[in-house]
């Protein structure tokens, strides 16, 4: 893994000597080439080692059981889409992907109005508490969910809202808020102070201003931290199996575990391959569109 | 489940604090302001998150058994009863065990794979990375977004003792051999079966699915160090690997030290992987975590109090751990 190649004496004495400015590109010397092969292997050998189980997936899921079980190499002897219907009616796929758009779709929707609205008013205004406020917030950050959701279980059901859509989704929006707190603050922050100002002396009020002034000039921000919020939701777990115990209203990742868990006496891996693959494939489609905001959003200097 | 960021910004660190003007009353829009935009979502955070991480320290110190049941304040027996608990200190050990290696190992191959695509190509001429290195990135980072749950499925197939990847691709030389005439015996391990690889086998699929997020992650930050200072390094004579170690490395001190404490808290929840490639914990308990553990307390067997005692001693370790690596790595470079 760690390739050590020879310190180049070579090069680094060669360096030296030559000081002038070279207006073609640099003859490569050995122990370039040398790294830069190294290098690839490494590299390629990594981007196989992600490309192959998730393209095994893939084409198994349009295998029968039988041929999964027996070689994990040979290719689907029949390619239809049996086993992708299987899973999405039989198996209910479907209505457990209808149930997630449904969760994470309105807990996106309410954590990233509430999440604007707070980082708003704690990043321009002034007023007592307001330090308070935000450590108390970003200390959320680093609050285990494993330690919270028994409690947490305790007061849904106080409330009636244990195993409602509407209960879930309040539970996605506490969690993330830290986070989108967090980001969006320095998005704020960061607006120049004169718009505001103008905004006021036109007459606009505190609430224009945010919608109609603030909101379009964070966009930017708003939208990479809408797209890590995503993935975060969709990627819940440990929420949705402690709260949502209804199993009519399970989301992807509930659905995907308890199949599993079925499969020891059912056992129809093509479905189970299938339904992983109907998990994957809108990911991917999402990933390659979004790729350059994702990898954008990452890092402090990336958006100068 | 969120992204890192370099440091963790004070609320007045920012150039131009803008303010409300002082001396005035304000008026009652601006109160009817405030009290939806702070107070919503405060009620939001308060209720779902922040009262019930504070119940489950006091339910910790009781006896409690779920909602019939009164809650009879037994001070520190709970604790008492844990750190007796052979599975419970297996669990501990294991989230310990995790807290060491997946950080150390996710951020390793992070970091060399994150040099070699930025600063990998020639020593001469312009800084650069190798060629296709923008492939490289976009490949490795998809798997971070894949929910953890389809990584347990995808990894429990490959590793299944029946039609499995891996013992597909490990057998794929010795057929060639068997087929030549040799008589080997087909591997046939059931990887998360075996109490000695399960634990190794659930570490290989999280560093798989997390390496590209934190490469791409130092690829950002490598990126932003003046290039001045990389430049100045190669004509002093500086190799590769002196370079990485040296040179860039402790430019991004603090992205990698960001990077070590969310690896961290992953490392000592891990319930998703864990619950999902080895639902009861493993055999003998091998791959057996606080937070697989405290569920099955709680929800399996109704011990509430118990439960949250496992969470809060978790917890615990969790923040030590933050505080121990964020101010560790900042008292190098500043006392």
């Amino acid at each position: 893994m760690t390739q050590a190649p020879p310190l180049d004496p070579a090069v680094s004495a060669g360096e030296s000597g030559t000081r002038r400015i070279e207006p073609r590109r640099p003859r490569r010397s050995h122990g370039d080439r040398a790294f830069a092969g190294v290098a690839h292997i490494v590299l390629v050998v990594w981007t196989l080692a992600v490309v192959l189980p998730l393209l095994w997936t893939v084409y198994s899921s349009f295998k029968t059981s039988r041929e999964i079980l027996t070689s994990p190499f040979s290719m689907p002897s029949e390619w239809n889409l049996d086993n992708f219907i299987t899973a999405w009616t039989e198996a209910g796929i479907g209505r457990y992907f209808v149930n997630t758009l449904i969760v994470v779709g309105g807990a996106l929707f309410l954590v990233m109005l509430l999440g604007a609205m707070c980082a708003y008013v704690l990043a321009r205004f002034e007023f007592p508490g307001r330090r308070i406020i935000y450590y108390g917030m970003i200390a959320g950050l680093t609050f285990p969910i494993f330690l919270a959701v028994v409690p947490l279980f305790f007061v849904l059901m106080n409330m009636g809202l244990r195993g409602t859509y509407i209960g879930l989704i309040l539970a996605y929006v506490g969690f993330a808020l830290p986070f989108t707190v967090f980001f969006l603050y320095a998005f704020f922050r960061q607006l120049p102070e004169e718009i505001a100002e103008a905004a006021a002396i036109d007459g606009a009020g505190d609430f224009r201003t945010f919608f109609q002034i603030m909101v379009p000039l964070a966009t930017p921000g708003l939208m990479s931290v809408t797209i890590f919020n995503f993935l975060g939701l969709w990627n819940q777990y440990l929420l949705p199996v402690v709260l949502n115990t209804d199993e009519d209203k399970y989301v992807l990742a509930q659905g995907l575990k308890s199949l599993q868990a079925q499969q020891g006496y059912e056992s129809d891996w093509g479905a189970m391959f299938a339904s992983v693959t109907i998990t994957i494939l809108p990911v991917l489609i999402v990933y390659v569109i979004f790729q350059r905001q994702l990898q954008g959003g990452l890092g402090p200097s990336t958006d100068k | 489940m969120s992204l890192p960021t370099t440091t963790l910004a004070g609320p007045s660190d920012a150039p131009h604090a803008p303010r409300v003007r002082r001396g005035r009353r304000p008026a009652p829009s601006r109160l009817l302001f405030f009290a939806v935009f702070l107070g919503l979502p405060l009620l939001v955070y308060i209720v779902f998150v922040v009262s019930p991480f504070l119940q489950a320290f006091y339910y910790s110190l009781t006896d409690w058994k779920g909602v019939s049941g009164n809650a009879d304040f037994i001070g520190l027996d709970n604790y008492v009863r844990i750190f007796t608990d052979p599975v419970y200190l297996k669990a501990l050990r294991n989230n310990l065990l995790l807290m060491i290696i997946l950080p150390t190992v996710t951020i390793t191959l992070a970091f060399v794979l994150a040099v070699m695509v930025t600063i990998g190509g020639d020593t001469k001429g312009e800084i650069h990375g190798i060629r296709g290195s923008n492939i490289y990135r976009v490949v490795s980072f998809f798997p971070y977004v894949l929910p953890a749950v389809v990584i347990g499925i995808l990894f429990a197939f490959i590793y299944s003792p029946n039609g499995g990847l891996l013992n597909g691709l490990l057998n794929l030389p010795l057929r060639l051999l068997n087929a030549l005439g040799a008589d080997v015996r087909l591997v046939g391990t059931a990887w998360l079966g075996d109490p000695r690889f399960a634990l190794g086998a659930i570490i290989l699929a999280v560093v798989w699915s997390l390496v590209g997020f934190y490469m791409v992650l130092f690829v950002a930050a490598i990126k932003a160090i003046p290039s001045e200072i990389i430049e100045a390094a190669r004509l002093d004579g500086c190799g590769r690997v002196r370079l990485a170690a040296q040179v860039v490395l402790p430019q991004i001190r603090e992205n990698v030290s960001t990077a070590v404490v969310y690896m961290g808290i992953m490392a000592l929840d891990m319930f998703v992987y864990v619950s999902v490639m080895t639902p009861s914990g493993g055999t003998a308990r091998s791959t057996e975590v606080v937070s697989r553990y405290l569920y099955e307390t709680a929800f399996a067997r109704s011990q509430f109090g118990l439960a949250s005692a496992m969470g809060v001693v978790l917890a615990l370790v969790t923040m030590l751990m933050a505080v121990i690596v964020l101010f560790g790595s900042r008292s190098k470079e500043d006392a």
